[in-house]
Order: structure tokens, then C-alpha cells, then sequence
């Protein structure tokens, strides 16, 4: 049952094109970045890997209103809870469709991303180990937010207010990796990445519970 | 045991109105329960509680067995043909594909199997979330408003499946605010309680 619930998700955020738009922004930032600070190629790779981490942070936000608002609308979320699928089960299979759903494609696009701003072989492979370490964090934040702005209207934009403040670790530790002299911020961003995603079920389960209300 | 839902002396309060108090019911094995009474008076409230969905204030409420729900939203993806879209729920709740397939016959569904569930008219919505009940096979129902825009033919099969399903040791509660030709139907007037 749980496998039905996995596929379902991923299957609506595969085949409904949705998932793409984060990627395509993704991508869009990062060729708009060197438009915006000119082609200078040491200034883009000192600054591009910051603007990557920033790029997938937002990226990570702008799915947020088709995570469970569709769900509960079609009442669907009301039927899991009548077959006494946990509020918490629910929320985790949602936290893991959408980490491999929104997380694969993002990790494909950090490669053209980072070819444009000018980061090198070495930089490549930091940035994609820290932004895979980052993925379940993210999409816990994401569904995180996304249950406890369901109920509300124009949920969007608060969903990200909501989430930035708890991502700014993930962005500190993992911008921080490309820094030289920044050994230890690998494990700092492994311990904010497994704190936020076994956070994220149980406070998003609750968030869901309360949407019954 | 042929108790198969229990609510002892339920209220239930919605924002800072109180719907019902002291409510106390009980649903045996073949036994149906009709909800009536006007807009407003906590039926589909009273629903929502017997399905646990809705905390009830006070009083308790008891299911012996598993528990199939219609209420305002069929709960089905909208892209999907409504075949695949049944499909989902028949894994969910662990049913084999002849079981929705006599579903399907029961609500005469069959012809709009390959047809995706946006384009379906509200009537036949209510068949489809009709068939996800039957196919579920809970021995539990809650109906609310199920006959909603369905034309007559498909009431009457809906009236025959509750037949059917009572027959088989099932039990119904039906909140409407139409009687539907339901036989041997027990009634709460819930616009009394108020």
C-alpha cells in the first residue's frame, strides 16, 4: 500500500510537468547570473557556487503548493486517514517521492548549471556531494511547509517564508564546503540534513492532522 | 459480535456552535441508518465523527471493522482514466482487479472505464466514488449525500447495492436529505436534535 502511495506521488510529479519547472528555473537562474555580474570567469566561480546552493534552495520552494493541497482538495488525504494510514507515514512517503522526484532531475541540472558558472572538476563534485546531502532536507522543509499552508489561502508565499529561516543551516554548511579552509562543514550539513528529515514527518503529519480539523 | 459502529452520547461542536449532543447509535451487522433533517443540522459532521475524521467533543465512538466513506470529493486523480484512478484505491486497500471489476458492473461504469475522471459529469463522479466503496469491501459504510446528481437509473443501483451489501453483513449510515426508496431504513431526524 505504502508502494501504491510512493508511485502515485511520483507519478504526479513526473507526468503532470510540473517538476521540470523547478529544474527549468534552476537552470535559469543559472544563466542568468553571469549575464547579471558580467563573464569574468574568476569572480563567477567564486561567487557561483553560492548562487547554485541559492538556486536550489529556491528551486526546492517552488513546488510546494502542488504537494498536498491537491491532495486534500480531492479528498484523498481524507481517505488515508479513514483506512488509518498514520498521519506520519503519509508525510514520509511524501517527503521521499519528492526527494527522488525533485531531487534526480536537480542533481542532472547541477552540472550545465555549474558548466555556465564556470566552476571546475573539483568544485563540480563538492557542490553535487553537498546538494545530495541536502535533498531529503529539503524536501522534508518542503512538505513540511506545504501541510501546514495547505489550508490556507495563497499558502504559497508563506510556505517559503516558512522555510527559509530553517534552511539558511543547509545553505551556510553547504556553501561552506567550497570554502578551502571549510573541512568540517561536510558532517555540519550531514547533521542539519538528518536533523530536518526526521524532523520533517512527525511535524508534518501533525501539520496534516490539523488540516482535518 | 454483529455491533459494528458505536457512538455513546457524541456532541459535536463546530466553531463555536454546538451541532449535536448526547448522541448515542448503534450499527449492526445488515442494519441501515438514514441521517435526515435540513441543511446545516451536523449530518455530515455526524459523518466525519463516525469516520474519525472529526474529533467528537465528547462521548465516544467505536468501529468494529474497516470503514468505506463517500462525502464531497470522490478522491480520485482527475488525469487519470477512471479505471487506473479505482485501481489506486483497490491497492491501497488491497483488492483484486475482479473486485473492482464487479463494482464497476454493479454502478454500470464499465462503458467510461478508459475515460479520464476530469471529463466525467458529476453524476457519474458519485458512481465512481460509489464503486471505490463497494470495491473497497469494508463492512462499514458512511454515505454522505451519495445519490447527489445521479440520475435516476443510477440511484436505483445504488439502492441495490446497499441491498446487496446489508445482505452481506454489512452495515450503512446514510446522510441525505432525500429519502432514496431505501427498504426497511431506519431514521434519525438529526433537524430534531438541534
Amino acid at each position: 500500500m505504502l508502494i501504491a502511495l510512493f508511485w502515485r506521488d511520483l507519478r504526479r510529479a513526473w507526468g503532470s510537468g510540473a517538476l521540470w519547472l523547478p529544474v527549468l528555473f534552476f537552470l535559469l537562474v543559472a544563466t542568468a547570473f553571469p549575464f547579471a555580474v558580467g563573464p569574468d570567469a574568476p569572480l563567477l566561480q567564486r561567487a557561483g557556487g553560492g548562487m547554485v546552493w541559492v538556486a536550489a534552495l529556491l528551486a526546492a520552494l517552488l513546488p510546494i503548493d502542488r504537494l498536498v493541497r491537491p491532495d486534500r482538495d480531492a479528498g484523498v488525504l481524507d481517505q488515508l486517514a479513514v483506512r488509518g494510514v498514520a498521519d506520519e507515514v503519509i508525510a514520509a512517503v511524501k517527503i521521499l517521492a519528492h526527494a527522488i522526484g525533485f531531487g534526480l532531475p536537480l542533481l542532472i541540472a547541477l552540472f550545465p548549471a555549474s558548466a555556465l558558472l564556470a566552476q571546475d572538476a573539483g568544485r563540480v563534485e563538492t557542490l553535487a556531494t553537498g546538494i545530495a546531502i541536502a535533498i531529503p532536507a529539503l524536501a522534508s522543509l518542503a512538505v513540511l511547509s506545504a501541510s501546514l499552508t495547505a489550508g490556507l489561502k495563497g499558502g504559497n508565499a508563506i510556505g517559503g517564508l516558512l522555510v527559509l529561516p530553517l534552511a539558511v543551516p543547509l545553505l551556510i554548511f553547504g556553501a561552506g564546503m567550497l570554502d578551502p579552509s571549510g573541512r568540517g562543514a561536510i558532517k555540519l550539513l550531514a547533521a542539519v540534513s538528518l536533523l530536518l528529515t526526521v524532523i520533517g514527518p512527525f511535524a508534518a503529519g501533525a501539520a496534516l492532522r490539523g488540516l482535518r480539523e | 459480535m454483529t455491533e459494528l459502529l458505536r457512538l455513546d452520547r457524541v456532541a459535536c461542536v463546530r466553531g463555536d456552535r454546538l451541532l449535536f449532543e448526547g448522541l448515542t447509535l448503534a450499527l449492526n451487522r445488515g442494519e441501515a441508518l438514514w441521517l435526515r433533517g435540513p441543511n446545516g443540522a451536523g449530518k455530515s459532521s455526524l459523518i466525519r465523527v463516525a469516520a474519525g475524521l472529526l474529533r467528537a467533543s465528547a462521548g465516544t465512538v467505536e468501529r468494529f471493522g474497516r470503514v468505506a466513506l463517500i462525502d464531497e470529493a470522490a478522491a480520485l486523480d482527475a488525469e487519470l482514466p477512471l479505471r487506473r484512478a479505482l485501481d489506486f484505491w483497490a491497492r491501497v486497500d488491497t483488492v483484486d482487479g475482479h473486485t473492482v471489476d464487479r463494482a464497476m458492473e454493479a454502478m454500470a461504469l464499465h462503458p467510461l472505464a478508459e475515460v479520464p475522471v476530469s471529463m466525467l459529469s458529476t453524476g457519474q463522479r458519485k458512481r465512481a466514488a460509489m464503486v471505490r466503496v463497494i470495491a473497497s469491501s469494508a463492512p462499514i459504510w458512511l454515505l454522505d449525500e451519495p445519490a447527489n446528481g445521479m440520475d435516476d437509473a443510477a440511484q436505483a443501483r445504488l439502492v441495490a447495492a446497499v441491498a446487496t451489501h446489508r445482505a452481506n453483513g454489512g452495515a450503512v449510515l446514510l446522510a441525505s436529505h432525500f429519502a432514496l426508496g431505501i427498504p426497511d431504513l431506519a431514521e434519525l431526524d438529526m433537524g430534531a436534535l438541534a
